[in-house]
C-alpha cells in the first residue's frame, strides 16, 4: 500500500470513529433488531459497514455477506419473523423476491426517511416502492487503446461488435494476439446472461407481450448466436470455462485486447495490483457495442439496491431502513468513490465509471424485471455450450432453448 | 440372540434411518410428483434508475390465495420424469421415428440434457471403477513389498489425493492444467502444440475428469485392500513357493482370491460414488462438456429459478439408478451368502 493510501485510509477510518460516536442508533427509537444479508464484493462491504455505524443504544445490527445469498434469501426471508430484515439484491433478484411475495412496499418509509434519495433511486412496481437502488453495473467493452493503435484503429472503430471483430482480425493478421477477445461465456448463468444482452441489442422481445410463452426462434435470435459464436472464434478455445475472475486475470495479464466485461471489475483492473503498467495504461472503456444494424448496445443494465423484508415487525423494518440509508449516505460514497457506479448524491464518476455511464446514455435496456426470466436465463446458458461448440445449428439450439424453457416454465406454473 | 432383544439393540439405528434416509426419500418423492400452483399474471407499470416500462409480475395476493387451497402444489403425477428435462419420453419417440440412422437417432438423444448426464455418469463408473480396483491393489502389492521403514511414508504420501477434499483438488488440477499451468504447458511443450487446450475439447474434458476421478479414489481402494494384504495367510504362500509359483502366480491364485470379498467390497462402494460423480464438474467448470445426475440437480436447485420438482424427479432416477447398477453385485453376494449358510 502507497503511503497515501495509508494515509487516505487512515482518516477514513478516524472519520468513521467519529461518526459512529456521533450517529449511535442513527435516531431510531428504542430497541431494534437489523440483521442484513448480500453479496459479498467491496462495494457492498462498504454499505454495509456504513449502516453497522447506527449500532448502539438498544440497536443491534447484524451483517451477513454470502456469495450464495441468492440460495439463502429466499427461505430466510419466507419465515416469520424472517432472518434478515433487510436484503441487497439487484433487478433478478429482486424479481425472485417479489414472486414469493417476500418484500415490503417502502412509500411510508421513504416519505418519513428519504429525503436524500434521487427519484431515480426508487425502484416502484405498480406505485410501490419495492426497493431502493444506490449503484449500477453493466457489461461493457474494455479495449486496450495502445493495441488498437498498433493496427491503426481508434474507440471510434470498435463501436459496433461487427467492428469490434474486424479489429480483432486485424490484431491476430499483425501477430499481436491470436486470441484478442474475450466475454464472460462460461456454460451457465455467465452464458446466459452473454445471450440476453446480445439479444436486447437487436431490440426485440424475449416474450410474447403479456404472457409467459417464448419466442426467440426468429431472425434475431439466429443474428444473436451467430454473433458470439463469431465472437467466441476470436477467444481462447477455453472460452466455455470464463467466468469474471478468469476474464480479469486475462486481462490484467495483458492477454486481451477487447473484452466484454463487468462494470465491477473496472476499479480491479486499473489499480496497481496485479497487472504491469504498460496494460493499465493502455486498457479504457467504452459502452458495449451494438451490433446488427441496431443502435442498442447489446448489453443489460443492472442495478443493486436493498429491500426491506416483509415479515419483520414495523419497528424492525424502520430501523432497518433507517441503517440502510446510513448504509448509503454521501459520506459513505465519499470515502468509496471508486468501488463503483453509485446512483447516490455525491458520487463523482471517475474513469472507473465511464462504460457503465456510456452504455447507460446509449440507451441499454435494463435487465427485464420478468417472473420468468430466470428460467429462460437459465435455458440459454444450458443450451448455447453445444451450439458454440460446433455440435448443431442455430435454429436447433434455439429451439432446444425454448423447449428447455416452457418445460421449466410449466413446472413453475408459469404457463 | 431373542427377537425382542435383537429389536430392542436395533431400535436406535433403525429409528435414525427412518428419520435420517426413509423420511427425506419420501419427501423427494412427494416433492418430484408436483409442480408449483398457477402463477397469477398482471400487468403493471415498474420504474427503476433506468426508466418505466411496463412489465409482466405476479399477483402476489391471488397466487397467495391458489398457494394456500394448495401447499403442496398441483400435482403432476409423472409428469417431471417424462418432461424434456428428464426422461423424455415425447421427444424420445419423436426422435426415434424421425430419425433416418442409430447415429441420428444417439444424437438427438443425447441433445437431451438428461440423456447427456446419463452418458458421461455412467462412462465415468464404468471407466473409474475398474482402474481404481486394479491400480489400488497394484499400489498395495507395491507397498507391502517396501522395506519396513519406509512403508508409512509411502502410505501417507499415497493417501493424499483422497485427503484433499475434492472440490479443492479438482480446483487445484484444473489451474495445473491450464495453458500457463505446470501440466498444461508441459503438454504443450511435449506434442509442440501451442494451441493444445485440455479444457476446449469434449474429449479431453472427459479424459480429465476420468484420471481425476482415478486420481481421487484409487488411494481408498489400496488403504482397503493394504489392510487384507495384512491377512493372507503365510502358509499357503509358502506351499505356493514351494509347489514352484512364481510371484505372478502366487498374486493370480493365491492373493486375489482371498482379496475377493474386498474386491466385491469396493466394487460396491466405488459404483455408488463414481455414480454420484459431482465436484469434479464444478471444480474443472467442465458444464460445457460434461454434465452428471448430481449436477444436474445441482443446476436446478441453484439458478435464478430454482426447480424443486425436477430436482426431486432426477433424485429418485439416480436412486433408481444406483439400484440397478448395485443388484447384480447384491444378487451376487447373496447367492454366496446362502450357500454358505446351508
Amino acid at each position: 500500500m502507497s503511503k497515501f493510501k495509508t494515509f487516505a485510509f487512515t482518516a477514513t477510518a478516524a472519520a468513521m470513529l467519529v461518526s459512529s460516536a456521533a450517529n449511535a442508533g442513527c435516531g431510531i427509537n428504542g430497541n431494534a433488531n437489523v440483521s442484513i444479508l448480500g453479496n459479498d464484493f467491496p462495494a457492498l462491504h462498504a454499505v454495509f459497514s456504513a449502516a453497522e455505524q447506527c449500532a448502539g443504544d438498544g440497536v443491534t445490527i447484524i451483517k451477513n455477506h454470502n456469495k450464495d445469498f441468492k440460495n439463502l434469501m429466499v427461505p430466510a426471508l419466507s419465515s416469520s419473523p424472517a432472518e434478515y430484515s433487510a436484503v441487497t439484491v439487484a433487478n433478478g433478484t429482486l424479481v425472485t423476491l417479489m414472486n414469493n411475495d417476500l418484500v415490503r412496499p417502502l412509500n411510508d418509509l421513504v416519505e418519513k426517511h428519504g429525503a436524500g434519495l434521487n427519484k431515480t433511486q426508487l425502484v416502484s412496481v405498480d406505485g410501490k416502492i419495492m426497493a431502493i437502488a444506490f449503484m449500477a453495473n453493466a457489461q461493457h467493452l474494455f479495449y486496450r487503446s495502445d493495441i488498437l493503435e498498433q493496427v491503426g484503429l481508434t474507440a471510434n472503430d470498435v463501436q459496433t461488435y461487427e467492428q469490434v471483430l474486424d479489429a480483432a482480425q486485424r490484431i491476430r493478421d499483425a501477430g499481436i494476439m491470436e486470441y484478442p477477445v474475450a466475454l464472460n461465456t462460461k456454460a451457465g448463468w455467465n452464458l446466459g446472461e452473454e445471450f440476453v444482452n446480445m439479444y436486447l441489442g437487436t431490440g426485440s422481445n424475449m416474450f410474447k407481450a403479456g404472457t409467459a410463452e417464448v419466442s426467440i426462434n426468429n431472425a434475431d435470435g439466429v443474428a444473436t448466436l451467430n454473433m458470439l459464436k463469431q465472437l467466441s472464434s476470436y477467444s481462447h478455445p477455453d472460452f466455455l470455462t470464463f467466468d469474471s475472475n478468469t476474464t480479469q486475470a486475462m486481462w490484467e495479464g495483458g492477454k486481451l485486447a477487447l473484452a466484454t466485461m463487468w462494470g465491477s471489475r473496472t476499479a480491479g483492473v486499473l489499480d496497481d495490483e496485479g497487472s504491469t503498467p504498460e496494460v493499465v495504461n493502455g486498457t479504457n472503456f467504452a459502452a458495449a457495442p451494438s451490433f446488427n444494424g441496431g443502435s442498442t448496445p447489446a448489453s443489460s443494465l443492472w442495478w443493486d439496491g436493498f429491500v426491506i423484508s416483509k415479515n419483520v415487525s414495523d419497528a424492525d423494518a424502520e430501523a432497518s431502513f433507517v441503517a440502510m440509508m446510513n448504509g448509503i449516505s454521501t459520506e459513505m460514497v465519499q470515502a468509496n468513490n471508486d468501488a463503483a457506479t453509485w446512483l447516490i448524491n455525491g458520487y463523482k464518476p471517475s474513469k472507473a465509471a465511464s462504460g457503465v455511464a456510456a452504455t447507460a446514455m446509449n440507451g441499454a435496456s435494463p435487465y427485464p424485471m420478468l417472473p420468468f426470466m430466470g428460467a429462460l436465463h437459465g435455458a440459454a446458458g444450458a443450451e448455447l455450450a453445444d451450439f458454440l461448440q460446433g455440435n448443431e445449428s442455430a435454429e436447433q439450439a434455439l429451439s432446444d432453448m425454448e423447449a428447455a424453457y416452457t418445460t421449466a416454465a410449466k413446472e413453475k406454473g408459469f404457463l | 440372540m431373542p427377537h425382542r432383544t435383537f429389536f430392542w439393540f436395533i431400535l436406535p439405528s433403525l429409528a435414525a434411518m427412518v428419520l435420517f434416509i426413509a423420511f427425506p426419500i419420501i419427501s423427494v418423492i412427494i416433492q418430484s410428483i408436483h409442480v408449483e400452483h398457477e402463477q397469477v399474471l398482471i400487468s403493471v407499470e415498474n420504474c427503476g434508475p433506468f426508466g418505466c416500462k411496463q412489465i409482466t409480475a405476479i399477483d402476489a395476493e391471488a397466487t397467495a390465495l391458489l398457494k394456500a387451497d394448495q401447499p403442496l402444489g398441483q400435482f403432476s403425477g409423472l409428469d417431471n420424469y417424462t418432461n424434456r428435462n428428464h426422461l423424455a419420453f415425447k421427444e424420445v419417440s419423436k426422435a426415434w421415428h424421425s430419425s433416418e440412422s442409430v447415429g441420428a437417432f444417439f444424437s438427438a438423444l443425447l441433445n437431451l440434457p438428461f440423456y447427456k448426464a446419463l452418458l458421461f455418469t455412467l462412462s465415468y463408473t464404468f471407466v473409474v471403477t475398474p482402474f481404481v480396483i486394479v491400480l489400488g491393489l497394484a499400489i498395495a502389492l507395491g507397498v507391502n513389498g517396501l522395506p519396513k521403514l519406509a512403508k508409512g511414508p509411502t502410505i501417507f504420501v499415497s493417501l493424499l489425493p483422497m485427503i484433499v477434499t475434492p472440490l479443492i483438488g479438482s480446483l487445484i488440477l484444473f489451474w495445473m492444467i491450464d495453458g500457463d499451468g505446470v501440466i498444461g504447458a508441459t503438454l504443450k511443450y511435449l506434442f509442440d502444440d501451442p494451441n493444445l487446450s485440455l479444457k476446449a475439447s469434449p474429449t479431453l474434458t472427459w479424459i480429465m475428469l476420468f484420471v481425476y476421478g482415478i486420481w481421487h479414489s484409487a488411494p481408498f481402494s489400496f488403504i482397503v485392500f493394504y489392510a487384507g494384504l495384512q491377512t493372507v495367510p503365510e502358509d499357503t504362500l509358502e506351499a505356493a513357493t514351494i509347489d514352484g509359483a512364481n510371484r505372478w502366480q502366487r498374486i493370480r491364485y493365491v492373493v486375489v482370491p482371498y482379496m475377493m470379498p474386498l474386491v466385491v467390497f469396493i466394487t460396491l462402494m466405488q459404483l455408488m460414488d463414481n455414480f454420484r460423480v459431482f465436484e469434479p464438474i464444478v471444480g474443472f467448470s467442465s458444464e460445457a462438456s460434461a454434465t452428471s445426475l448430481s449436477w444436474i440437480i445441482y443446476n436446478d436447485l441453484t439458478q435464478d429459478t430454482q426447480l424443486f420438482g425436477s430436482a426431486g424427479a432426477t433424485s429418485v432416477l439416480t436412486i433408481v439408478g444406483v439400484a440397478i447398477l448395485l443388484l447384480p453385485v447384491l444378487v451376487r453376494t447373496w447367492r454366496d451368502f446362502n450357500r454358505k449358510s446351508h
